[in-house]
């Protein structure tokens, strides 16, 4: 038995910002929930399950938050499932909300993500000291950077392309009406002056700290047919992990990354993804991630990334453009992340995504990674339903 | 809809403290185990879920060292709940039914040991109205408890039968950590008693799931889910009637469970109280087997006591001790969140 097609039909956010004082965890929930199902044209009573993710219960300091938050999400008498699979969980919860649909244990799931950065402080809650292991030190820059350095050793990019990333998503969000940082007077000099963090890695190619949550409404084919607006199908989907520190991982081009690839577009009968997708969302926190990632997911060769990058080809009117909505780098509510890449990958099928629209995009790419680069979750989605 | 079976299940020894361990070192035997009985290696498996709490361990993504003990490399199709193994289990299921995969390999574990479980478990409550009041975890037992007196429904005595019953039962099970007669004592929180609450304890469970005729190459009577299902009831207890568990009642309804009597139920019911409502939601008369291992008031390492009940009662199905059984697990205050699953053994 074959399994049942999974359409988005309904997206909704949050406007994205520092802090969003003005609602409860709940409210600020709700609020993203409300937008996709608006968008479905459904009501509460239209959803027979609930799939909700964040990040480390820490940053909020609420130990299995969903548990407050069912009524919230109309979840009472339903179903309701928390995941958290590190910084992909975005992502991950997306998947798993799917698996709901395409196993036909459900027809319409709610799925949502959500992080308030805010009610604590993420650097630190990573930062906690573990007996016996090695500290994260402050946040999750810190680690990263040293991959980074190893990337640009490795393909000898030069020093430039991390704030090319910068400028163009930090442009690109202000085409996003939703995206956290909103930077009207951006050049690249600006993000090529600003201060260094944590050495390769500048303040203006590191993410912000948002409070902000994105809710997807997935259905069958049924659902879909019923839909008000064109739905978004998802042509392949998986997650892939692999341990935070062992001998021989390589930590610039993670294997779980290229097999999670592999296998989503072995789904998708993706051939040749740099021909045959159109664009990506891509999980971005520091900006050489974009050319790292190019690599990882088979869009260039190894330590060819950089040359898309440089050449334009990322840019919103680009061959491939790369993080529309202005990516993780213009809106990092943690928890959230994975699965605005995934809803906005969907937007773009949609042909919904207003000012940052690319033109034909009919086949997208929603990418997250989370923990030391180990946990890798993707979906691609279409305009036109898989076996159409 | 698929055949999805339990074929293996396996769990530590649950102790009051296991400090010279790390979640790591806890865990790894019981993977080893169910892989054991099986005769499958890490690369056999189709996908991989776990469970558990980084409030218990005290620190963020705690999960993603458990992954060194899978031996995720090649990498693995793996995913994590931060619930308890028995939603872990649930997902799993949902993985296998879509046909992406044959095989899953489930964990789940926690370790109350290092903090005041009753204090960190205040935490999940609603952050802005309930948790500042640090209501703890027996406190809210205890009101719930007193609702089914109040309501006629049970009494003190009657309460420490279930108490007394169970650890007699954990007698036979070597893994409990409180087994034989254990004294009723003094008040925790008035009507409940230390005989009335579960130990404090640390564990770690793991169980295979596998599809079809592949089950049956890897048991030799694999424990069949019939059916499983989860719901959740409001958070605030003020909106709900405590002497009931209409979550419980609706996912049995939809797992099926009373479509046919079962012989054999695990609850999870760490308050002795909580037996009782679960009881009169899954309509479970004195001729149902309850807690044969000695279910939560012998042994509740937190995160993993739900998936014990899913695979104790698979356990008895490969023994050959029960033909149809019921596993029942729960989480948040007062039996919030609750799932059902019926087991079946193949006709002897």
């Amino acid at each position: 038995m074959s399994k049942e097609p999974v359409a988005v039909v309904g997206i909704g956010q949050t406007k994205h910002v520092a802090a969003r004082r003005d609602v409860s965890i709940a409210g600020l929930v709700r609020e993203a929930a409300r937008r996709a199902l608006d968008d479905a044209e459904l009501g509460w009573a239209d959803i027979d399950a609930v799939v909700i993710g964040k990040a480390p219960d820490f940053f909020e300091g609420v130990m299995m938050p969903e548990l407050y938050l069912a009524d919230a999400l109309g979840a009472v008498g339903k179903p309701m499932l928390r995941v958290h699979t590190a910084g992909s969980v975005g992502g991950s919860t997306a998947l798993v909300a799917a698996n709901l649909v395409a196993s036909r244990v459900h027809s319409t799931v709610l799925t949502l993500a959500f992080e308030k950065q805010s009610e604590s402080n993420a650097m630190w809650g990573l930062s906690l000291p573990i007996p016996f292991q090695q500290p994260l030190l402050a946040g999750a820059g810190g680690f990263f950077a040293p991959h980074v350095r190893a990337y640009m050793r490795r393909s000898g990019a030069p020093d430039t392309v991390g704030s090319l990333v910068a400028y163009k998503d930090r442009r690109n969000a202000l085409k996003n009406p939703y995206a956290h940082l909103h930077e009207h007077g951006i050049t690249l000099e600006k993000v090529q002056a600003s201060p260094m963090l944590w050495d390769p890695i500048r303040y203006s190619e590191t993410c912000p700290s948002s409070d902000g949550a994105c809710a997807m409404v997935l259905t069958d084919r049924a659902g879909a047919a019923r839909s008000p607006r064109p739905p978004a199908w998802m042509l392949g989907g998986a997650m892939r992990s692999e341990p935070t520190l062992f001998a021989g991982k390589d930590a610039v081009s993670p294997q779980a990354g290229k097999d999670c690839a592999a296998d989503v577009y072995r789904q998708a009968a993706i051939a040749d993804p740099r021909r045959d997708i159109d664009a990506v969302e891509m999980y971005v926190p520091f900006s050489w991630y974009e050319p790292m990632w190019l690599e990882n997911l088979g869009f260039a060769e190894e330590g060819e990334g950089w040359k898309l990058t440089e050449s334009g080809v990322t840019e919103l009117d680009g061959d491939l453009p790369v993080n529309m909505s202005g990516g993780v780098l213009s809106t990092n509510p943690i928890g959230a992340s994975g699965m605005i890449r995934f809803a906005e990958a969907a937007l773009q099928v949609r042909g919904q995504a207003g000012e940052h629209q690319v033109d034909r995009a009919r086949k997208v790419l929603g990418h997250a990674y989370g923990g030391g680069s180990q946990f890798f979750s993707m979906w691609l989605v279409g305009a036109a339903a898989p076996d159409s | 809809m698929r055949d999805i079976a339990l074929v293996a299940f396996a769990q530590t020894d649950h102790r009051r403290t296991s400090e010279e361990l790390s979640e790591v070192e806890m865990l790894m035997p019981v993977l080893h185990d169910v892989l054991g009985q099986t005769g499958l290696k890490t690369a056999d498996i189709g996908f991989t879920c776990s469970g558990s709490s980084d409030y218990l361990a005290g620190r963020a993504f705690s999960f993603t060292l458990a992954l060194d003990g899978v031996g995720a490399w090649p990498p693995i199709s793996e995913s994590h709940v931060e619930m308890d193994g028995a939603w872990a289990l649930y997902e799993a299921w949902t993985k296998l039914l879509t046909g992406d995969a044959d095989t899953a390999l489930v964990y789940s574990y926690g370790k109350s040991s290092p903090g005041s479980v009753r204090d960190v478990l205040t935490r999940q409550l609603d952050p802005y109205y309930v948790a500042p009041l640090w209501p703890d975890s027996v406190a809210l037992a205890a009101l719930q408890a007193q609702a089914l007196v109040d309501a006629g429904e049970t009494d003190e005595p009657a309460l420490a039968a279930v108490g007394a019953r169970s650890r007699a039962d954990a007698g036979s099970n070597p893994h409990a950590q409180l087994r034989g007669s254990v004294a009723q004592g003094d008040y925790v929180v008035r009507p409940l008693r230390t005989g009335d609450c579960p130990p404090i304890g640390d564990g770690a469970a793991a169980v295979i799931l596998a599809a079809g005729e592949r089950a049956r190459e890897l048991c030799g009577r694999p424990a069949w889910i019939r059916g499983i299902d989860h719901r959740i009831e409001a958070h605030s207890l003020g909106v709900r009637d405590l002497t009931d568990s209409p979550s419980t009642r609706l996912a049995a309804e939809k797992a099926g469970a009373f479509d046919r009597p079962v012989d054999t139920a695990e609850l999870h019911a760490p308050f002795s109280s909580q037996e009782v409502v679960l009881r009169k939601a899954l309509r479970l008369g004195d001729e149902v087997r309850v807690n044969p291992s000695g279910g939560a008031l012998a042994a509740n390492p937190i995160m993993a006591a739900g998936l014990i009940r899913i695979g104790e009662a698979a356990a008895r199905i490969h023994r050959g001790e029960s033909d149809r059984a019921l596993a029942h697990a729960t989480s948040g205050p007062c039996l919030q969140q609750n799932l059902v699953a019926v087991l079946e053994g193949d006709p002897r």
